[in-house]
């Protein structure tokens, strides 16, 4: 969580769960050391209102949970995106539903983390598939949480979380962080905290500063006043889900391997992109054209990149640690969904080379 | 080097874990190699089995779990049962007498040194019988330099428990000097 | 500064029903913040979800109003990352006590500097009039049609048991009370609860046959009385009102300081 720090976290709530404890235990050293806050809560519900409160003072914000946590965070979640509080969670997976297996891997939060609060929405999840990639991308999401006001979520997996391997610390300053957009209307001066800019962007007042104003997670006017006025109503929810579906392109992070002239080409994130790309490095080796797209960013889902990637490509085979929640997204937005499969693994555990082989032996018509 | 995969098996409450990570640490942090460590994990309780897989290498790592090992240690029946199967031709099989009856010949080196027996005369504290496993492994196969793990142990303990550790990991060595 | 001056006009008429309770508690809320001479920018409502919680859109303070249940975990975020702010929290009796109740407690157990508002008409009034966590025995509800079986919270009990270093109750009837008890509330280092008995006419008093908010408001003059009175003594069956608990215990913000200088001592060595 060392690139939470680097990204200038200075406050975190949280609640013990396994396999994401370990982040509240550094955090209860790390955070108070430089100045910050961390609080247990009493509850997974109480540590995702209260990053929504020090985020409204001004505060860069965190919770981590795994998937029952995450189930219950979901209300409060949708609070965020209503009220367009910057926050980041993150959600180490494991298997589910329900308590499942707390410490063993799995992928099956993908769509929860897209459609896990209530109402139409929009939202941003990234994931990554080793330590130098976490870092980097949990510096991505506060940086977006900031950008966009809105939460994001860091969809990690068990193994990766669980595993240690080497982290190379950048020197502050060589990942350019973005700070909170605070609003120049001076004291005295109407400020209006929910009237966008031109550029959709809109400046934020701290709590406790010289403007007073209102948050609700009802439907609201820009003054944050409750309204259910039907334009007023169209207005926020075109506008919440505009400001991140319009910038799909600025959001998307991904890692292409061997893609240029890849026949057969290996979709997959997280800790089961390490086994896809041991896979493709096999085959190369053996002089076959195999590629591997890494998305980074799941959600919004980069449509545009996933298909011109498919595009040229014999057969795609989806990686991952679920019964296809990703690979569904990627048949919808290929030219040819018939040619996409799915080479998966839902027990717990991380899908090996073999697996990934056996399937495309399948695919090839080879047998088992 | 190549690439090198090893599994520590036992219990829980034998250290194998943190014997893991600390091999990987030395290899990354002082011998400038790529080194990646998992472990299987259950509720956290003392007793129940353990599995780390540690895996060494001067090129990337991108599947981090250990399929076939190169190097085995078990230290429970339970996992020597499990896990000398699935060793690698050629690899070596590490046990300790006072844990493990060994059965059957596999395809690799196998070495049963009375690891926790010279622990227990020599310093008389279980506590450091993970860091003599270590110190017995190096003896057999020098992965990392001796200096590395201690290095590594410096900066995780307090002073007053290095010198026990010390002690343990070289006279681990020296059970296996030839 | 005048009343009016704390209050957002732009945003009346209020949504509450004529004879309501909550606006006399606006009232006294007001007219605390005017005595306390403090800044409307030091000032931040959280309210959660019901009547009570509208509260928080009709004044000129920093307002967050959040979800059901839930605005004493949001206040605790707001108070632990700027303790420097005055932190209020009105909320109803369902909110605070029944999908709330965890928090209310550990609030308390902290014992964070914010004032919990609890404004008790005995019901859940925006949904139409069922049960609460306070209504009690006997009375009569939408979903107790046949008489409450549930036995009712006592907020004093439980707050001053939960931890809560400031603990009062009054009515609205008492509107000077109100008014003085949130001020002393208000300037507790810790966590402080005040109950404010409130009536619901339109649904409490009409399924319980209490008449009006007129015979409502004289039934909180009848059936309570202050702490130690004669009345008291002579009448166990009345409901006490005034200051139960005042004490000094660590605060949590100031606690959480000290850990700071703990953590930074240890990184210089």
């Amino acid at each position: 969580m060392e690139g939470a720090l680097y990204a200038g976290l200075e406050f975190f709530a949280g609640y013990p769960i396994t396999p994401s404890t370990e982040i509240a235990e550094h955090l209860s050293r790390r955070l108070p050391e430089r100045g910050g806050k961390f609080i247990q809560m009493e509850d997974e519900i109480a540590s995702m209102c209260a990053i929504i409160g020090a985020s409204l003072t001004g505060h860069k914000v965190l919770t981590a949970t795994s998937g029952p946590g995450f189930s219950l965070k979901q209300e409060a979640l949708g609070y965020a995106i209503m009220a367009e509080i910057p926050c980041v969670i993150v959600n180490v997976q494991r298997g589910g539903p329900s308590t499942g297996i707390p410490t063993h891997i799995a992928q099956g939060d993908v769509n929860q983390a897209r459609w896990g609060t209530h109402g139409d929405h929009a939202i941003i999840a990234l994931t990554a598939s080793n330590h130098q990639d976490v870092f980097a991308m949990t510096v991505e999401a506060f940086n977006m949480a900031e950008t966009f006001r809105t939460p994001v979520i860091l969809l990690f997996d068990e193994v990766v979380g669980h595993m240690r391997e080497r982290l190379l610390l950048p020197e502050p300053g060589q990942i350019p962080l973005v700070d909170r957009l605070k609003t120049s209307v001076r004291e005295g001066v109407d400020y209006h905290p929910y009237l966008p800019r031109e550029d959709g962007r809109l400046p934020m007042a701290d709590f406790g500063g010289v403007h007073r104003y209102n948050v609700t997670g009802l439907y609201h006017d820009m003054w944050g006043f409750p309204s259910d006025n039907p334009k007023v109503v169209h207005g926020l929810i075109r506008h919440l889900v505009d400001k991140i579906e319009n910038h799909v392109e600025q959001i998307t992070r991904y890692k292409s391997f061997y893609l240029d002239d890849a026949r057969t080409v290996l979709v997959s994130y997280g800790a089961a992109a390490r086994t896809a790309l041991h896979v493709v490095e096999g085959q190369r080796k053996r002089g076959q054209k195999y590629g591997l797209l890494e998305l980074q960013t799941l959600w919004p889902f980069p449509a545009e990149v996933v298909a011109d990637t498919c595009a040229g490509a014999e057969r795609v085979v989806v990686v991952e640690m679920n019964m296809g929640q990703v690979c569904r997204e990627v048949q919808r937005v290929v030219n040819d969904p018939g040619k996409v499969f799915l080479a998966n693994r839902i027990d717990g555990v991380l899908v090996t080379p073999t697996d990934i082989r056996q399937t495309l032996r399948l695919i090839a018509g080879q047998g088992v | 080097m190549g690439r090198t995969r090893l599994v520590f098996s036992g219990s829980g409450g034998q250290g194998v874990i943190t014997a893991a990570i600390v091999l990987a640490e030395a290899a990354v942090l002082h011998e400038g190699l790529i080194a990646v460590q998992t472990q299987a994990y259950g509720a956290a309780a003392r007793g129940s089995a353990t599995r780390a897989d540690v895996i060494i290498s001067d090129s990337p790592i991108n599947y981090p779990m250990v399929v076939q090992p190169n190097i085995v240690v078990c230290l429970t029946q339970e996992s020597y049962n499990l896990y000398a199967p699935i060793i690698r031709p050629g690899g070596l099989l590490l046990t300790d007498p006072r844990y493990v009856h060994t059965e059957r010949k596999v395809d690799a080196v196998q070495r049963e040194v009375a690891m926790h027996a010279a622990v227990m005369e020599k310093i008389g504290a279980t506590v450091v019988y993970n860091i003599c496993m270590l110190g017995t492994l190096l003896g057999l196969n020098p992965l990392v330099r001796v200096e590395s793990i201690l290095s590594v142990l410096e900066a995780r303990m307090p002073k007053r428990f290095l010198e026990m550790n010390r002690e343990a990991l070289l006279l681990g060595q020296s059970l296996v000097a030839s | 500064m005048a009343v009016k001056d704390y209050l957002r006009e732009r945003f009346f008429p209020h949504m509450w029903c004529p004879g309501c309770g909550h606006g006399t508690v606006l009232n006294g809320l007001i007219r605390a913040v005017e005595k306390l001479g403090m800044s409307k920018n030091e000032i931040v409502m959280v309210s959660g979800i019901g009547c009570s919680s509208r509260i928080s859109g009709y004044v000129d303070f920093h307002t967050l109003h959040t979800l059901h249940g839930r605005a004493l975990a949001f206040a605790t975020g707001i108070k632990l990352s700027k303790p420097e702010l005055n932190v209020i929290v009105p909320m109803g009796d369902g909110d605070a006590l029944a999908i709330g109740g965890n928090h209310f407690i550990h609030a308390a157990r902290r014992n964070i500097a914010m004032t919990a508002l609890v404004m008790n008409n005995r019901i859940y009034g925006m949904t139409g009039g069922q049960y609460s966590p306070l209504s009690g025995y006997g009375t009569v509800a939408t979903t107790a049609p046949f008489s409450n079986i549930d036995q009712g919270f006592d907020v004093v009990k439980l707050a001053s048991a939960a931890g809560a270093t400031f603990v009062a109750r009054t009515t609205v009837y008492h509107v000077h009370e109100v008014s003085d008890l949130i001020q002393q509330a208000v300037l507790h280092d810790g966590f402080s609860v005040v109950e404010v008995l409130s009536q619901c006419p339109t649904y409490f008093g009409r399924h319980n046959r209490l008449g009006g908010p007129v015979e409502m408001l004289q039934w909180f003059k009848d059936q309570t009385t202050r702490i130690g009175s004669k009345a008291a003594a002579e009448n166990p069956e009345l409901i006490q009102r005034g200051i139960f608990v005042q004490e000094d215990r660590p605060e949590y913000c100031t606690e959480y300081d000290k850990v700071i200088d703990k953590a930074m001592a240890a990184v210089k060595g």
